[in-house]
């Protein structure tokens, strides 16, 4: 009996100080103690519980490998005649009751912690929507999407998977280090779930409703994380970067975000004024398809059958020019299709218009303007 | 053994068509509990073929075997599969073979419902599966449907999927009603409560579980029938519902079901280890105390799937203390079974095997449930692979293997023969190294960070992706053993005598192997 349970105390105490040695870098079989109180906290929540339940597995199960070792008919054993007893009873049933309270005890404190957002100094709403993120910065009121950058040749094995693999994207989340950051996240389409790890923030992100969450990071760097709320085909295809920025270079970033700003309104302006051609409009307009709307109408447009209608061919494509500019400016209410007014500048909007028109066979001809589909500017 | 005389004697009363409308038109408990049996069997092997297909997929990064649209289709009939149609008529044919077996009954109390509730089954399944083959494709939401995935944004073919579930849901809460109303009524004379077996006392608990759960899953399935067809907004924030709404309803239905098919595997463990320990079972009450407070406390734990949708902070504390408190009684009903082991006479027959397995296996489900219930570290658990782990150690090494161990237990008492013990016990060998290799590295997996369905993954976590498909593949092939050993053990064998296991107690063993068409047709008498 002796010889099991130290034989098994000694083989989780390895498995415990393997997986304790991991410290902020991502382990591979453990949780990460992540680069916030709350992480830690967290972490050391996931280690008591999990000693507990290391403990409580050695000596149950080693009783019940002494019996099995022991006890056997083959080696003569006795059947005993006990079956009953209260007072054993009671005190299995009284000491994990006083164990769970020992436990219930720091979880508590440290959910009371977790939950609290008051007091913060910066405030990003966070959007999901099939398949990307969107990021505003409510102080400054400025924002954008974040979208997944890996290659589809990567994805589908036709070239070598880069490092960050499924876990990059073209804008991260930029926030400071040592601020409360506050978090108000929602949905435009289904329940979505924003979660990084190194963080511990999981909130899930309901269409119509505004949840709370909160981190204060203590080192700068890149934190990975992604989607984890199933919602639809591409879940696990919209993952989340965060890159944790110095104050002054936070700062610095701030700056330029704000300029860029001002120079995209501008040139919102010009693009307004300018006439495109179709050579530049097919051009920019596949970049943009392929980048945004091939996930559901597939890359030659031939959509999915009985979720996501075809464009190759269709009426909308080779129909009235007003409807399938509506339809993409404004989206389709109660279904998949996204307005994409605030996602695309008016250039790109016109440019993926006309690539639509005109590709995969498709030969109206039409050449979209930036007026045309925003008329309300002229 | 006098039952056997009286039930020769009323062997004339049979009028058994023959062929196949002996399977359509019977009313026996022991055809019918076959035929659940069978049908569970079938759909194990499908749910299990969708299995293989996710860890194909998932035995590389990249994709290489299926687009996503359709592994989501596979990840969510996979689930609806195994609970609906493998575990849940695997137990259901159970009760019908071993209740009136065990209670000293002729038959179920309603032998033409009996019937009715089985038969529409297939039916169920077919249009679930068929859904799969329609434009657009099944069910690709998830087996929890979290709307407004499975209403606004769900393929056309989501109406199938709804009457599915409905028809399931009704040939279920059948089952439970004719569970209850022949343990009530039709126990032998001085079979009191606390003489039924503990099988007897968990179904009759687990009956009334799926009498109050089921017709809310109804519920839940009508809503998302009318949000996404006739123009309601239950579970749409834009016309005044609210998509946590239908959370809060699933898994009001979704936890008790998860207790509906465990409490059953606790009965049967219940009957196998003191068989197999040549003792007593070790405090038979506080196993009866421990399951009713299970099946109490199943209904204040729903929202501990919950605690990342945004609830108020003191819902949070009190659905983690409830669902911590769950973990005692759990933790009588195994401090018990080791117990009774504890001094017994041990021998380690594949039935014995298999509720060993079940044991240490289902505990390691019960632990890592206990770390889910600690509500900040769900915040880093919650829809990852740790959870995936989780409940496929109470599921698959919980719930299929208690239905393996019943399976081996009484087969000779169905059948008439012996099962082969060499091939069973490869069958058990083969099965639980491959089902850790299979579930344990998930543990790992979700820790890392990787989210479930997901049909690609980072590249940190490829080694034990692959480990797992193949852990996967292996545990699957094993079950083929299963098969030959079921086959093998029908057609023939070395005769089972009336009480082939020495340890054993209980009814169904003064019956002859294999045990007549009727049972007790003159009631026994319990001492």
């Amino acid at each position: 009996m002796r010889k099991i349970i130290m034989i098994s105390a000694a083989m989780s105490t390895v498995v415990l100080s393997g997986s304790a040695k991991s410290n902020s870098e991502s382990s591979t079989i453990n949780l990460t103690q992540g680069v916030t109180d709350i992480s830690q906290s967290v972490y050391d929540l996931h280690m008591i519980i999990l000693t507990i339940c290391a403990i409580i597995g050695v000596v149950v199960f080693g009783a019940m490998f002494y019996a099995i070792v022991n006890h056997r008919k083959s080696k003569g054993a006795q059947a005993a005649q006990f079956h009953e007893s209260t007072k054993v009873e009671i005190i299995w049933t009284v000491i994990p009751f006083f164990i769970l309270i020992g436990m219930a005890i720091p979880a508590t404190t440290t959910l009371i912690e977790m939950e609290d957002d008051s007091a913060s100094d910066i405030t990003i709403k966070i959007t999901g929507s099939q398949w990307k993120w969107h990021y505003e910065y409510f102080d400054h009121d400025f924002g954008f999407f974040s979208l997944l950058t890996t290659p589809q040749d990567q994805i589908h094995n036709k070239s070598e998977k880069g490092e960050n693999y499924l876990l990059e994207v073209d804008r991260p989340l930029v926030i400071p280090v040592n601020k409360k950051v506050r978090f108000l996240i929602t949905a435009d389409d289904v329940i979505h779930s924003w979660w990084v790890p190194a963080f511990a923030v999981k909130q899930d992100a309901n269409p119509g409703f505004i949840n709370g969450a909160w981190t204060k990071v203590n080192e700068p760097g890149i934190y990975r994380g992604q989607c984890a709320e199933l919602c639809g085909k591409d879940h696990g295809f919209m993952p989340i970067v965060v890159k944790v920025l110095s104050e002054a270079d936070y700062d610095i970033w701030l700056t330029d975000q704000l300029k860029d700003v001002e120079q995209a309104k501008q040139d919102e302006q010009q693009a307004l004024a300018s006439t495109l051609t179709m050579a530049e409009s097919m051009t920019l307009g596949e970049q943009v398809y392929v980048a945004r709307c091939a996930m559901c109408h597939q890359v030659g447009g031939e959509g999915i059958a009985g979720a996501f209608p075809k464009l190759k061919g269709s009426p909308i494509a080779l129909g009235d020019i007003a409807a399938h500019i509506d339809v993409v400016v404004n989206g389709k209410p109660g279904t998949a299709m996204q307005a994409f007014a605030n996602q695309l500048t008016a250039k790109e909007l016109a440019a993926v218009i006309t690539y639509e028109r005109n590709a995969w066979g498709n030969d109206t001809g039409d050449v979209v303007q930036v007026s045309d589909v925003k008329p309300e500017a002229k | 053994m006098n039952t056997t005389t009286t039930a020769d004697s009323h062997e004339h009363h049979d009028h058994k068509p023959k062929g196949i409308m002996r399977w359509i038109l019977t009313t026996n408990h022991k055809d019918i509990g076959s035929l659940y049996l069978m049908f569970s069997f079938l759909m194990f092997i499908i749910g299990g073929a969708m299995a293989m297909v996710i860890r194909a997929e998932l035995y590389q990064p990249g994709l290489q075997i299926v687009e996503p649209n359709f592994f989501n289709q596979m990840t969510t009939v996979h689930g609806l599969i195994m609970v609906f149609g493998a575990v849940m008529p695997a137990f259901t044919g159970l009760a019908n073979w071993l209740i009136p077996m065990m209670i000293g009954a002729p038959d179920m109390a309603l032998p033409r419902m009996n019937n009715w509730s089985f038969w529409i089954l297939p039916m169920a399944f077919t249009i679930l599966l068929s859904s799969l083959f329609m434009e657009g494709g099944g069910p690709n939401f998830g087996w929890t449907f979290y709307a407004p995935l499975s209403t606004t944004y769900a393929p056309d073919s989501t109406a199938l999927f709804v009457f599915a579930i409905h028809i399931m849901g009704i040939s279920s809460i059948l089952g439970a009603i004719n569970v209850v109303v022949t343990i009530i009524n039709m126990r032998a004379p001085g079979m009191t409560y606390m003489k039924m077996p503990l099988f007897v006392w968990t179904w009759l608990i687990t009956a009334f579980l799926l009498i109050a759960v089921m017709p809310v899953l109804a519920a839940t399935v009508t809503m998302v029938l009318t949000d996404k067809y006739f123009g309601t907004s239950f579970f749409a924030a834009a016309g005044g519902g609210d998509p946590v709404l239908f959370q809060h309803i699933f898994w009001f239905f979704g936890h008790p079901e998860v207790y509906i098919m465990i409490l059953p595997s606790f009965g049967i463990i219940s009957a196998i280890v003191p068989t197999f320990s040549r003792k007593k079972l070790f405090g038979y009450s506080s196993m009866v105390y421990a399951t009713s407070s299970i099946a109490l406390l199943s209904f204040l734990v729903w929202a501990h799937h919950m605690f990342t949708t945004g609830m108020p902070v003191a819902a949070e504390l009190f659905f983690m203390y409830c669902t911590m408190l769950i973990s005692v009684p759990t933790g009588v009903k195994v401090f018990n079974w080791v117990a009774t082991m504890w001094r017994g006479s041990l021998t380690f027959e594949t039935p014995m095997l298999f509720a060993i397995a079940f044991i240490v296996l289902f505990s390691i489900g019960g632990f890592s449930g206990l770390m889910l219930a600690i509500t900040p570290a769900d915040f880093q658990y919650h829809d990852t692979y740790f959870v995936v782990a989780h409940f496929h150690y109470v599921l698959v090494t919980g719930a299929i293997f208690s239905i393996m161990a019943a399976a081996y237990y009484w087969l000779p008492k169905w059948t008439g023969y012996m099962y082969d013990e060499r091939l069973g016990k490869l069958h058990f060998w083969t099965s639980v190294i491959s089902v850790n290799v299979l579930f344990f590295p998930m543990h790992f997996l979700g820790l890392a960070g990787m989210p479930r369905r997901v049909p690609d993954y980072a590249l940190q976590f490829a080694d034990f992706n692959q480990l797992v498909s193949i852990g996967g593949f292996a545990f699957g092939l094993s079950q083929l053993i299963f098969l030959v050993v079921v086959i093998k053990c029908a057609r023939g064998g070395e005769k089972a005598p009336a009480k082939p296991w020495e340890g054993a107690e209980g009814l169904e063993w003064d019956m002859p192997s294999p045990a007549p068409y009727h049972s007790h047709t003159t009631p026994p008498r319990v001492k």
